[in-house]
């Protein structure tokens, strides 16, 4: 099976939905002609012509807008926001009017868009290109929020989430575009060719929306994790020697709560994991799920271990995102409890 | 060294208030007729005189006169009569019910009926307007069941929408109408997605967008004509300026310094800009747009130039920010007096037929009304169900709304 790197995965999914489905149409700040910062659309305005992909002015308002009213039309928009951090200005067409339009229409019309946006820390991006948003997504109802932490998932997961009639918010990890990102900024990158989760094979193949997977099987505590963090937690758990079980959630809404369910009770700890800040983060949503629905399997107080309630600075990079020895910190102290 | 006078900030005011005399002498008003007809395919700056008139047809005197008198036959001109009479009528109506405690909320457009009534007349189906919460005359110029939008204000059991949205949010795909939301202006870029989607597709199909002067400061409004510009998609952007957003004047959302329809020049767009209260001038400029679009020429920007004889809605008091008498003295008149008086002029109509008419439509609203109220109204009778509530939030109920949704019991 050919081995591609995440950002090949993705711009592979675009092109097997391009090939199938003349409605997709992939738009964005420098997508066309340049093929986008991170090289996600490389090819595709030569293979599909302009029409299906081309360069938008810098308005994320105007991106997530026009993609709603393509939507409405029967379009299947598949716009890219360059970084997370710069959704802001799209968020109300985001909230107000793709997550809710079939709702406020009875299904008259509908928004069948993807907005892709690159996220997370650890490449040195400060406060503007590291933030991680998800919360701000996951707590909007009438969205879906994915996020993939590999290649296969992600092109599977984004072929998925074209083929939704419902809006999808497609967060990337940026820190995981090349190659698995443990934490251990000291040392050098693995590729994705040496992963097997780099494995992504050649046309169409869905992960479907909505369920987790098990990156790691154990008994001890359970681990829910995302994006960077499933490769993060999976090298503490290697360092620890904990026999954590790893479970990596891909879709924050609709979350696998079976997946959690299970593993919870089985193992009666767990330890949540994300990069966003902690306040009100997606931590605090699945904490409260697992307290409400494993409370008499719990064998000790649920931990998250975030980024903390600060804008993601620059030169503190290290002490901010939250790497193999916090996580590894947060494991011993579930099971000492 | 100069002396330096402190500064002092601007802030725009009417020119007059509640208590004071009318007075729109900033207003520069020309000629009917004075106004020339640009061939369709004009470059925008061939035309910027034209976003500092009034492109107007119908004289004092009733005539169509000048360039852009339309030509329409009496029957069209008496159906536009007639669709603006049934929107007055309508808003009337809905307008006592939500004082009878019917609804919760209405918002009329008085004086604004040639607007969305003209409009519509140039439109095909198939095409689609992307409207806000004050052009209810599309769908009554298309003889849309008054009973469906009846039931929309009432959230009754019928309501289409099923009691989700607030009254007059109509959402009628069938008519070309797009789901209206209460964020000011977000439509107006969908609209310009909706043209470059029907671009993209090698469709003929044109959009409208609309917004009110007030919503205009919006970002959104700013993004739609970017976008308008660049790709330049069927859409004809509508500006409906009817003189106030709430309880701010025009000159709130920087309408003392240009019109609105200057805005498009610095998007390369050709504007126009139109006696709103002329029901010719407002199909004969649609007709111009709508031409544009179809033949791949591009967005053209309108401001129609209206005034909100209304309340903003039934939860305002115009009283409190302008003077009663101010829609009266309105230079441009009523658009559906006007219409009439041509009708008149032409002799295809009279003052004992309009009194008939109207008596017609008031019938007509009022059995509506009953009709709509035997599905229920906000706080008696039917209403959807609360089950219902938990659906098309998305396509499948997922796990966590089939759970709430137990938990209520239903």
């Amino acid at each position: 099976m050919p081995r591609r790197t995440m950002v090949e995965a993705i711009r592979d999914a675009l092109d097997v939905m391009m090939g199938r489905d003349s409605r997709v149409v992939v738009f964005g700040e420098d997508v066309g002609y340049f093929g986008g910062v991170f090289r996600a659309t490389e090819g595709l305005q030569r293979k599909y012509g302009t029409s299906r992909c081309f360069d938008a002015p810098i308005s994320e308002g105007g991106i997530i807008g026009v993609a709603v009213g393509m939507g409405a039309y029967g379009l299947r928009p598949v716009a890219e926001i360059q970084f997370a951090d710069y959704m802001y200005p799209g968020y109300d067409q985001i909230v107000s009017e793709a997550a809710r339009l079939r709702y406020r229409s009875a299904g008259e019309f509908t928004a069948p868009m993807v907005v892709r946006m690159p996220c997370g820390g650890g490449i040195f991006g400060g406060q503007t290109h590291s933030q991680s948003p998800e919360a701000l997504f996951t707590h909007v109802c009438g969205l879906k929020t994915v996020i993939p932490s590999n290649p296969y998932d992600a092109k599977g997961l984004l072929i998925a989430a074209i083929e939704d009639d419902d809006p999808v918010i497609f967060l990337e990890p940026k820190r995981v575009y090349n190659g698995p990102f443990n934490g251990h900024h000291d040392q050098p990158v693995v590729p994705w060719a040496r992963h097997p989760l780099g494995e992504t094979p050649d046309g169409h193949y869905t992960v479907p929306l909505g369920e987790a997977a098990v990156r790691r099987e154990g008994n001890a505590v359970t681990v829910l994790a995302y994006g960077t963090m499933v490769h993060v937690a999976e090298a503490a758990a290697a360092e620890t020697g904990i026999d954590a079980e790893i479970i990596d959630l891909r879709t924050l809404v609709p979350l696998d709560v079976e997946a959690i369910e299970r593993s919870v009770r089985k193992t009666g700890r767990c330890v949540i994991l994300h990069e966003a800040t902690r306040t009100s983060g997606f931590g605090a949503e699945l904490s409260a799920q697992v307290q409400e629905r494993c409370f008499y399997h719990l064998e000790a107080p649920i931990l998250r271990v975030t980024g903390w309630d600060t804008p993601y600075p620059h030169a503190q990079e290290w002490d901010y995102f939250p790497g193999p020895e916090r996580v590894g910190r947060a494991l011993r102290t579930v099971l000492e409890a | 060294m100069i002396e330096q006078k402190p500064l002092s900030l601007h802030i725009p005011e009417p020119a007059v208030r509640p208590g004071d005399k009318p007075d729109f002498h900033h207003l520069s008003i020309p000629q009917a007729g004075a106004v020339r007809r640009p061939p369709i395919d004009v470059p925008a700056h061939e035309i910027h005189d034209l976003a500092y008139s009034i492109i107007r047809v119908l004289d004092r005197q009733g005539e169509a006169v000048g360039p852009w008198a339309p030509g329409l036959d009496a029957e069209a001109l008496k159906a536009g009569l007639r669709a603006m009479l049934k929107t007055r009528a309508y808003d009337a109506r809905m307008m006592m019910a939500q004082r009878q405690g019917k609804t919760s909320f209405y918002m009329p457009c008085t004086g604004e009926e040639a607007v969305a009534c003209g409009f519509q007349t140039a439109l095909e189906k198939g095409d689609m307007n992307f409207p806000t919460y004050r052009q209810q005359g599309l769908l009554i110029a298309q003889d849309w069941s008054l009973v469906d939008m009846m039931c929309q204000v009432f959230s009754n059991a019928q309501d289409r929408l099923l009691g989700r949205q607030l009254p007059v949010l109509y959402s009628v795909r069938d008519a070309g109408f797009f789901s209206i939301s209460g964020n000011l202006a977000t439509q107006y870029v969908q609209a310009v997605g909706w043209a470059m989607a029907s671009a993209i597709s090698g469709d003929t199909r044109v959009a409208a967008a609309w917004v009110g002067e007030g919503s205009t400061a919006e970002s959104d409004f700013h993004a739609a004509l970017v976008f308008a510009s660049v790709y330049r998609p069927p859409v004809i952007l509508n500006v409906v300026n009817n003189q106030w957003a709430i309880s701010s004047f025009q000159g709130v959302a920087g309408g003392e310094n240009a019109p609105f329809a200057a805005r498009a020049h610095g998007y390369g767009i050709p504007s126009l800009r139109v006696d709103g209260n002329d029901y010719l001038a407002v199909h004969a400029a649609t007709a111009w747009a709508v031409e544009r679009a179809r033949r791949n020429l591009g967005a053209t920007l309108i401001e129609w130039v209206t005034y909100r004889a209304g309340a903003h809605s039934s939860s305002d008091e115009p009283s409190r920010y302008r003077p009663k008498e101010e829609s009266d003295a309105w230079p441009l008149g009523d658009p559906i007096e006007r219409l009439k008086n041509h009708l008149i002029a032409g002799g295809d109509w009279s003052e004992a037929r309009q009194t008939q008419l109207r008596a017609e439509i008031e019938e007509e609203v009022l059995a509506a009304a009953r009709e709509a109220e035997r599905h229920g109204t906000l706080h008696d009778g039917p209403k959807p169900s609360a089950a219902t509530m938990f659906e098309g939030v998305y396509k499948e109920m997922p796990r966590h709304l089939r759970e709430q949704r137990q938990a209520m019991g239903i």
